[in-house]
């Protein structure tokens, strides 16, 4: 391993191309689902403390490579996933992994708001109790707080924290579902689709969000919204037909992209 | 170019916007051509002429604004897309200043044409000429999309550049001859600066061509031979271009 000398550098983790320290690595990742198989092998750096965006038309593999990053796939009968995938270089299907433990470090956001059925304080304390991350209430309490402000909802619910997730509106509750995740610390969060479901201001509140979670967490989003994909990420990869066929800055990707797919998908020629 | 938008009023509207802009480059080279002959023919209606169809110009650049930034905030624009409206963008501005240099030099015509006729007066169609023939070859560039067309159109400007430099130094000597010289060679010299604009406005479009094209800019550096801002010329050193005479304190 490389001896890291630059005392400024935050993490020993390896540098890509550009001296940013790699988070999460796929070589070769390749997915069944029985006979069928939708990802191709996939290679992709994921930056540390970057916004990665996956595009791609439906059923492209991107939300399949994404559930990957935390072994979502795991719980799906017949699917099967080969090659490396590496958090902090270490084999996230390697046997030794917890796989509780890795949806900790990884976590993710889905595409509908899904509070638990229970008040918004213990939407945002049921991970850390069974992490045991508090030992007593002032501690959660404070972790309450922290992931409610972090994810921007602290002012709008602080008063109302025994009333019920889901009586919150549909920007509010996806805020409250990123909260949740941040609440036992993760280092990546994975978003498929978070703001499918919510109108512009709420997006909008999700965006700003995503831009300032990127100080201390890694994300990864999959959107069908490619003017979200420019606006949040500083790399975009396309996926089609299970094979990624590009990964790039953003900004080169939406405006001088390599591949005639990636031009043909993001100008609306596609097909 | 890739295939066809899912949305073809998209791709209608894109075409449109290019096409206005070749519209507007035809009117420019008219503009450039006619100007250059009101000052070889002291033709005085024609200059007239040319004046008034600046205007012309100028609305082919606001329609192409208005289309432009009409697209950008309906159909959000990616890629290839993207560049094509902003170039556009460019492009019409650059045509436009192209207008401007071919009226001010239709309008120093109307007072050359006052004047007796000034012997370096015959160096303004040659340089015309090569001038005409630069945007022309940069506006096929465009249609075509060929950057080929448009990099050797993009070299020919140093020649043009030359070609002003010694025209500059030819009419500063005719100055010294004789001060009757002075005014018609004034606006000799305006003209020929005139021109040698619209060219570098010619290389300017030839490197959005260029981004448009290739989808990065150019990073050449353009060959600027244009050294008449370091010319001196003295009635006894007429190639003096070392400022000697100037030190020496001379009229």
């Amino acid at each position: 391993m490389q001896v890291q000398t630059n005392f400024a550098a935050k993490s020993p983790l390896p540098l890509d191309a550009e001296g940013t320290p790699i988070k999460m690595q796929a070589r070769g990742v390749k997915v069944f689902y029985g006979p069928k198989q939708a990802l191709k092998g996939i290679d992709i750096d994921i930056g540390e403390n970057k916004v990665l965006a996956l595009i791609g038309p439906s059923g492209c593999g991107k939300s399949t490579f994404l559930r990957c990053l935390n072994r979502m796939n795991d719980t799906i009968e017949h699917c099967r996933v080969e090659g490396l995938l590496t958090l902090d270089g270490e084999d996230v299907y390697g046997h030794n992994i917890d796989t509780v433990q890795l949806r900790a470090r990884v976590g993710m956001v889905f595409q509908k708001p899904n509070p638990f059925p229970k008040s918004i304080y213990d939407n945002i304390s049921y991970g850390p109790k069974i992490h045991g991350m508090a030992s007593h209430k002032d501690e959660m309490d404070e972790i309450v707080e922290k992931s409610l402000q972090r994810a921007g909802l602290w002012n709008e619910v602080k008063d109302r924290l025994r009333e019920p997730g889901t009586g919150l509106s549909g920007g509010q509750q996806q805020r409250l579902c990123i909260a949740r995740a941040i609440a036992v610390s993760p280092e990546v969060i994975l978003m498929d689709e978070p703001c499918s479901a919510l109108d512009p201001i709420a997006t909008a509140h999700i965006e700003e969000l995503i831009d300032e979670l990127r100080e201390n967490y890694t994300i990864v989003i999959v959107t069908h919204n490619m003017q979200q994909a420019a606006r949040v990420s500083q790399k975009t990869a396309f996926f089609h037909l299970g094979e990624m066929v590009e990964c790039d800055d953003t900004e080169e990707i939406f405006t001088n992209p390599r591949d005639e797919r990636t031009q043909g998908y993001i100008t609306g020629r596609y097909g | 170019m890739a295939s066809e938008h899912i949305v073809r009023a998209f791709a209608q509207e894109l075409h449109r916007l290019s096409n206005l802009v070749t519209q507007m480059g035809g009117v420019a080279e008219a503009q450039i051509a006619a100007a250059v002959k009101a000052v070889a023919k002291r033709d005085v209606q024609l200059a007239a002429q040319v004046m008034q169809n600046d205007q012309r110009l100028d609305e082919y650049e606001r329609s192409i604004d208005q289309e432009a930034v009409r697209l950008l905030a309906l159909r959000q624009p990616m890629a290839l897309d993207l560049r094509e409206i902003v170039s556009a963008l460019k492009i019409a501005s650059d045509l436009e200043r192209v207008g401007d240099y071919a009226a001010n030099i239709a309008k120093r015509s109307l007072a050359l044409a006052q004047s007796p006729v000034a012997k370096p007066a015959a160096a303004i169609p040659r340089m015309g000429r090569m001038v005409e023939e630069v945007v022309k070859d940069v506006l096929d560039a465009y249609i075509e999309r060929d950057v080929e067309k448009a990099l050797s159109a993009w070299a020919r400007d140093e020649e043009l550049d030359d070609l002003y430099t010694s025209l500059f130094r030819e009419v500063l000597t005719y100055m010294m001859e004789d001060p009757r010289n002075i005014t018609p060679c004034t606006h000799l010299l305006f003209m020929a600066k005139n021109l040698e604009r619209i060219g570098d406005h010619a290389t300017n479009i030839a490197e959005t061509i260029h981004f448009l094209v290739v989808g990065e800019p150019m990073n050449k550096v353009r060959p600027k031979n244009d050294s008449s801002s370091y010319a001196v010329v003295s009635p006894d050193m007429p190639a003096d271009t070392d400022g000697a005479s100037e030190r020496r304190g001379e009229p």
